[in-house]
């Protein structure tokens, strides 16, 4: 496992893309943050905004940059005809996509951290200029607080998570371009319907089982108990869709000629 | 022997036509644009009534332009036949607003914005009919509104006991003139407007209206939305008609009421007339506007599905030329069209036109379907002239045809389908997603439909916002900052730069 280990990790450490993208994923995250923070006005008490999630807010597009990265492991292989070479001198398979998989997840999740404390930090400096203060009910944003914790550690993780996801549906695909659509698609098109769609309980079934809107509940802070699917059980479904996805990647992997 | 334009479309089109896995993706494209606005379509419900006896929401009435408005207000009138006038003069206008916020516990003395108080020449009383009327307004002077979505601006100000102010209208044929005065000797005129085919008997009188108070609550992720009962009451006298027939009596009606009445007009004031001598004192509430979104739906909300078709355009578009990039075939592409701008005009030509007539097939299909299911479901549409519908389909699939054309001028661009598909859709979906999904708050959603190629999803917008209604304007409610034409613009504007940008790249570069 460890020249798989070493092969994967040169790749990715060599390819142009990788740097870009994720110097991207952390500026994207702190500017989209800090830019929602600064708009965000709290004129009085119980004006319901949860100060967490709105420095955190950069995640839902820095996402989009992870399943970038994320898909073009693999599929820029199968584009340049690489994996061919790389099946015959790693012939085991699963052992190619386990330490594609391990590799990625490193800089990603330095990426991730980076880019997550760095949001709530900028955010955190922005929010009591615009009324988040303790007159209206909001402390000082700190990691200190178990919830603003969870939501930072488990945005990093959700990164971590989507990645996966769409490496495990990369390798399923194949085709670069189809394999983003479709990542994109699941990330961003089924919050559209939860949100288009009126009937209460479609809409709270699609927000229980959708990757991202599951997936994002661990950022919320307020009103938890409100939610359609608890913080930690909506990080579960996204888990069990990454899951879903690696296995489905895996088989086709295996089973496929590349 | 240079090929014919003709003979370049011809072999784009058999390139796009004999890959069987984008002629399925551009079906699927087409279906699921169909399957998605039909399935919201069918689980939007709506009902009217208590609890135990649900019945379908009445239809709003509609006014002479074919719009949904409300009509409510009251009106003490009397008949005219022929021409006239009525002059006026405004003493007070005051109001109630019933629990405003910050605190929404008591019942403050004040005027919302647009309370209207003036005189009226309508064609009946019945709700939804022609009229025009000159009016004095809370907070925005003298008016001149007629026929519910034509709005002419006088003299600021107010009208009080100490500085009334005189309004007059005079009707001359089909031909209304407003004006105003402080004093009642010196007139300014406000507008002169035609009512067609307004009849030889109209109702002549004195109306007050009172709009309720919007109160928005929004925070990230969604919205909502509270309206206040509110009532005017404005003090009128010196009250003159002149007209070829002699002066009728005065009687009081709640144009548009629905019976029911709010603990305020039970215990203290109940809208009406109260008249003393010559001074009239008229209490109303209600509007006389055209009809935003509240309980009705937008053609357009059975054509939520579009984004969905947007991406799998997109992916197709970019595919269409970085596969040829892949396999080597843009070399004899291009050996075949040594001109190289005029075969990326064929292949524009090709992956817009065919983008065009499927997106065209699933709109044509699915809006007449999903507003039938929308009725069927209790929710009624806010009705619209044939040529916004048209321009609302139409426009739709030339939405979804210049992504296209952008989406492969930006693989030519990259040249790689990851590079292409991420950016096409990162500009085109990512901004809907944010400003319509109220990720964003509403002033930076409001800016991200301005500024990037996500304005062209103005051209889907069917009722447009007016400025002499308070409503939520908003993405998030369908309210697009840009009018229709102009965010499809912004998009084309996008498109042709890109598609500038791809010409270049293809002629300087080696393919």
């Amino acid at each position: 496992m460890r020249c798989e280990l070493h092969a994967e990790w040169t790749k990715l450490r060599t390819s142009p893309a990788t740097g870009w993208l994720l110097l991207a994923v952390v500026a994207v995250t702190v500017v989209l943050s800090t830019a929602t923070a600064a708009l965000v006005t709290c004129p009085s008490s119980g004006c319901g905004h949860d100060a967490t999630r709105i420095s955190l807010t950069g995640v839902q597009v820095s996402q989009a940059l992870v399943a970038v990265l994320a898909a073009l492991t693999i599929s820029s292989e199968h584009t340049t005809g690489m994996i061919r070479t790389s099946i015959t001198a790693m012939p085991r398979r699963v052992r190619i996509l386990a330490a594609k998989a391990i590799v990625l997840t490193g800089p990603t999740l330095a990426a991730g951290a980076i880019g997550v404390v760095g949001a709530v930090v900028a955010a955190g400096r922005l929010l009591p200029g615009n009324g988040f203060t303790s007159a209206h009910g909001y402390g000082p944003l700190s990691l200190a607080d178990g919830s603003t914790l969870r939501a930072v550690a488990g945005s990093v993780l959700y990164l971590v998570l989507i990645a996966l996801l769409s490496l495990g549906i990369a390798t399923a695909v194949r085709d670069a371009a189809t394999a983003i659509g479709v990542v994109l698609s699941l990330l961003y098109l089924v919050p559209i319907i939860a949100l288009l769609i009126s009937d209460p309980q479609w809409q709270r079934l699609l927000r229980q089982i959708s990757p991202t809107n599951a997936g994002l509940t661990i950022q919320v802070t307020t009103d938890v108990s409100s939610l359609p699917i608890s913080p930690w059980a909506g990080m579960g479904v996204l888990a069990g869709w990454t899951a879903a996805a690696l296995l489905g990647g895996n088989l086709m992997l295996r089973r496929r000629d590349a | 022997m240079r090929p014919r334009f003709v003979h370049l479309l011809r072999a784009e089109w058999t390139k796009l036509r004999t890959v069987r896995g984008w002629t399925i993706a551009m079906l699927a494209a087409g279906l699921v644009t169909v399957a998605l606005g039909l399935l919201i379509a069918s689980g939007d419900r709506a009902s009217c009534g208590d609890g135990a006896s649900e019945e379908a929401c009445p239809a709003a009435p509609v006014g002479p332009g074919g719009e949904a408005v409300q009509d409510r207000f009251y009106f003490v009138h009397q008949p005219l036949t022929g021409d006239g006038t009525i002059t006026v003069r405004l003493t007070s206008l005051t109001g109630i607003i019933t629990y405003p916020p910050p605190g929404h516990d008591e019942i403050v003395d004040d005027v919302v914005p647009w309370a209207k108080a003036g005189i009226m020449i309508k064609d009946g009383a019945e709700p939804g009919s022609a009229y025009a009327a000159v009016m004095m307004t809370g907070d925005h002077g003298a008016r001149m509104q007629h026929d519910f979505t034509h709005d002419t601006a006088g003299l600021p100000g107010g009208a009080s006991n100490t500085s009334p102010r005189w309004l007059r209208l005079t009707r001359s044929g089909d031909t209304l003139t407003g004006e105003e005065s402080a004093d009642g000797v010196r007139w300014t005129g406000i507008g002169t407007i035609r009512l067609k085919g307004l009849p030889d008997e109209v109702q002549v009188g004195l109306f007050v209206a009172s709009p309720c108070d919007l109160t928005v609550n929004s925070s990230l992720g969604g919205s909502s939305e509270e309206c206040r009962f509110t009532q005017a009451t404005a003090v009128f006298d010196r009250v003159d008609v002149q007209g070829s027939t002699p002066l009728g009596t005065w009687s009081g009606i709640e144009v548009a009421d629905d019976d029911g009445q709010t603990d305020w007009e039970k215990d203290h004031r109940p809208n009406g007339l109260v008249r003393s001598g010559d001074t009239f004192t008229v209490s109303g509430a209600g509007d006389i506007a055209p009809l935003g979104d509240s309980g009705a739906a937008p053609i357009e909300r059975t054509l939520t599905g579009t984004f969905a078709g947007l991406i799998i355009v997109i992916v197709v578009a970019a595919m269409f030329v970085t596969t040829e990039y892949r396999r080597g075939l843009i070399r004899y592409t291009l050996l075949a069209s040594p001109r190289r701008g005029r075969a990326l005009a064929a292949k524009a030509a090709v992956i817009g036109v065919v983008t065009f007539v499927v997106g065209l097939a699933a709109t044509a299909v699915t809006l007449p379907l999903g507003t039938r299911i929308l009725r069927a479901n209790g929710i009624n549409i806010l009705p619209v002239s044939q040529l916004t519908e048209l321009r609302v389909v139409v426009g739709t699939a030339a939405l979804l045809a210049v992504a296209a054309v952008s989406a492969l001028a930006l693989g030519i661009l990259f040249r790689r389908s990851i590079a292409a598909v991420t950016v096409g859709v990162a500009v085109v979906v990512l901004p809907y997603f944010l400003a319509v999904g109220a990720v964003l708050p509403e002033s930076a959603a409001a800016w991200l439909m301005r500024v990037t190629p996500a304005a062209g999803f103005a051209i889907q917008q069917s009722i447009p916002a007016y400025p002499q209604v308070i409503g939520h304007y908003a993405p998030s409610t369908g309210y697009y900052p840009l009018a229709p034409w102009l965010g499809f613009a912004v998009l084309c504007g996008y498109a042709a730069v890109v598609l500038g940008l791809a010409a270049l790249r293809l002629r300087r570069s080696d393919a």
